[in-house]
């Protein structure tokens, strides 16, 4: 489904290279985790892949279910199929949560060719999907992320991920700033979308989200590459060693 | 050297400026006609006699630096073609209301709703003013001559001056509905003054919406003079073509427990000063004033100046004053706040905020935040900033799927939200946020 080969990018406003030739492929159905010391570029290769300024591709391609992804603008990207879970969600006062929701989702509808969802279908579906991640009714009401504690806000993610039906999911850091019973909740709320046909590439510093949401593989990453790809057991192994003897192997 | 030579000649107008800003003066006022007035006339002359002393501003005056008052002192305005439609259709219609209509800056009794309404009185400046004596005798002109100190503002004593219609309001309980004020135009050239005098007394309460077309130039003014707990909201929303000149002037006086919300939404408009100066007189009062502003130069020139002063003379009062701007194409925005805090006013709660949202490089945003306190038990702040689309939330909305163009739309309405918040009554917010939002979508690709 997603497939990145040799992607090289480097920051447009100083010439740093933050990722080095970075390749990965997930395939349909599959979770796939990436985990890296800070500042080995995890986050640049969410932001690069859904489109955010300030990055330059130098070098590489990436493709959604053999689209290529980079030549488009993120709204494209979010209609193709693609969706970053951000590491903080942004709050948007004055911008009502349904209908920021209601807008985004009917867009995609409409790029991808499909009739627009009425207010009423819409509702409908809205208040099924909150109340399985047990999302208030009247935080739907409020403005977009505005006063919602740090779980609410990663529910209201999940949420909008829901809604959106995304072919291909990517969480950066999902996990932080979350307390257990919230990790409980937002990994539920994943793993009931977990599907044949949808994908995860979940990035995390730390492998207790691992044991949540099951990945099929762990990637390693260090210095704008991914070092080492392995099953769940990796996750285990950078929790008990840490990422030294990892990163000394793999050179 | 050239910079010396250009500042000789700056000087020169400057020395013989008094006669030719008196010949100017001349000159607009006769361009008018001046009404005798009944119960005004002493108010009137005053007015006359302040102007005179005065004179019309020029852009070195203190408070016109930032705004060339040069096409409010001319003679006339340059004629405006009249719409058949607007873009938008007419606020508040749906709303339950008392509808008073002023075609030109007179009161068209016919399309009027009948001025009959519980809790309330009522009439027309032009009828009243046949008569010598009347309840608003003592406020018509007064409020506005204690707002002459310490800035002066001759358009102001202009309007009392030349003034030939309005409505004259008084609140005594609290009536049903809100009073709506519709301006309209019937002719290209029209300059129109308007003069609306608002008593509330004690306990009353009052909704005035004043929306509408207003003429070619036009200047309106509302003297409102607020009684021990009385409640006064005003939304002004005018609508109109772009190029028109508009001035508008809010004399408020505000007693102990009294309250005082307006909100003023400016869309359109070629050079546009809407000046609002609230005296709190009592303790325990309240006073906020709001703005929201959306420029757009590639419609013509814009620009938009909001100049506030608020005077806490009382115990425990609060005072707000949101200003917002949305500005693009090189739109200008100018902002002029002052909370000045008397003697004993202790425990004043005072706050200013103005911001601009510039959403290209060649719009500009000047702000002159003021604060003058003479007690040493006060809150007050003031803040303003000047920025640029978030990046960030831009993003946010677009890797959603929300098109760029629709995203900014929604962060321009969230950087408005604050000073749409001043209005209480949530139909009528949402009515306003509606236009706001018709506008931005109808000004998304330019």
């Amino acid at each position: 489904m997603l497939k990145i080969n040799n992607l090289h990018v480097k920051l447009e406003e100083e010439d740093k290279q933050i990722l080095k030739g970075l390749s990965l492929e997930v395939p349909a159905g599959q979770v796939h985790a990436i985990m890296g010391p800070n500042g080995s570029g995890k986050s640049t290769l969410s932001y690069v892949l859904s489109g955010r300024d300030g990055y330059e591709v130098t070098e590489g391609e990436a493709t959604l279910d053999g689209n290529d992804l980079l030549d488009l603008e993120p709204e494209e990207r979010a209609a193709a199929g693609l969706f970053l879970a951000f590491q903080y969600p942004v709050e948007i006062p004055g911008v009502g949560n349904m209908t920021f929701l209601r807008t985004a989702v009917n867009a995609q509808r409409k790029a991808r060719g499909l009739a627009e969802m009425s207010s009423a279908e819409f509702l409908k579906a809205i208040r099924a999907k909150a109340a399985e991640l047990q999302i208030d009714a009247e935080m739907l009401k409020r403005p977009v992320n505005v006063g919602f504690s740090g779980g609410e806000k990663k529910r209201n993610e999940i949420l909008q991920m829901a809604m959106l039906e995304p072919r291909m999911c990517i969480m950066d850091e999902t996990d932080s700033g979350l307390d257990v019973d919230a990790m409980r909740l937002v990994a539920d709320g994943v793993n009931a979308l977990r599907s044949p046909d949808r994908s995860f590439l979940v990035i995390t510093h730390y492998q207790r989200l691992l044991n949540h949401i099951q990945p099929d593989v762990v990637h390693i990453m260090s210095n704008g590459r991914i070092v080492k790809s392995g099953g769940p057991e990796l996750a285990l192994q950078v929790e008990e060693e840490g990422y030294g003897d990892l990163l000394a192997e793999a050179g | 050297m050239s910079d010396t030579a250009v500042q000789t000649k700056e000087v020169t107008p400057q020395v013989s400026g008094a006669p030719v800003a008196a010949d100017a003066l001349q000159t607009r006022l006769d361009a008018m006609h001046l009404p005798a007035g009944g119960f005004t006339s002493a108010a009137r002359a005053d007015a006359l006699t302040r102007l005179r002393d005065m004179g019309l501003p020029g852009p070195r005056d203190e408070y016109w630096r930032f705004t060339n008052p040069r096409d409010f002192n001319a003679p006339a305005p340059a004629p405006i073609s009249v719409p058949e439609k607007m873009q938008d259709s007419p606020l508040f219609q749906d709303l339950d209301r008392l509808k008073l209509i002023f075609v030109d800056g007179e009161f068209d009794a016919v399309a009027s709703d009948s001025l009959g309404l519980e809790g309330i009185q009522i009439e027309t400046l032009a009828q009243a003013d046949e008569v010598a004596d009347h309840w608003a005798k003592g406020i018509y002109g007064s409020l506005e001559a204690a707002g002459q100190k310490p800035v002066n503002r001759p358009f102001a004593a202009l309007n009392t001056v030349s003034a030939r219609d309005g409505m004259l309001i008084r609140v005594t309980g609290k009536p049903s509905k809100p009073v709506h004020i519709v301006h309209r135009r019937a002719s290209e050239d029209a300059d129109v003054t308007w003069h609306h005098v608002i008593r509330a007394e004690e306990g009353a309460e009052l909704t005035l919406l004043e929306t509408g077309m207003v003429g070619a130039r036009s200047n309106g003014m509302i003297e409102a003079d607020l009684a021990r707990g009385a409640k006064l909201n005003y939304i002004g929303a005018r609508q109109a073509v772009h190029q028109k000149l508009e001035l508008s002037h809010i004399f408020a006086r505000v007693e102990s427990e009294a309250q005082l919300k307006a909100f003023v939404l400016s869309v359109n408009g070629t050079l546009m000063r809407h000046e609002t100066v609230v005296d709190i007189v009592g303790d325990d009062a309240l006073a906020h004033v709001a703005g929201a502003v959306l420029g757009d130069g590639n419609d013509g020139p814009f620009h938009h100046d909001d100049t506030i002063f608020i005077t806490h003379g009382g115990l425990r009062c609060e005072s707000r004053q949101v200003y917002k701007k949305v500005l693009k194409n090189g739109a200008e925005g100018v902002f002029q706040g002052k909370i000045l805090v008397k003697p004993g006013a202790q425990k004043t709660d005072g706050y200013q905020i103005s911001q601009a949202l510039l959403l290209d490089e060649r719009s500009q945003f000047l702000a002159k935040p003021e604060l003058e306190i003479y007690a040493d038990d006060v809150v007050c702040s003031h803040g303003s900033t000047t920025g640029a689309i978030d990046e960030t939330a831009l993003f946010y909305l677009r890797s959603r799927g929300v098109p760029k163009e629709r995203a900014i739309v929604f962060l321009v309405l969230s950087f408005l939200a604050d000073a749409l918040e001043e209005i209480e009554d949530e139909d009528l917010r949402g009515q306003i946020s509606d236009r706001l939002e018709a506008w931005l979508t109808r000004h998304e690709n330019q």
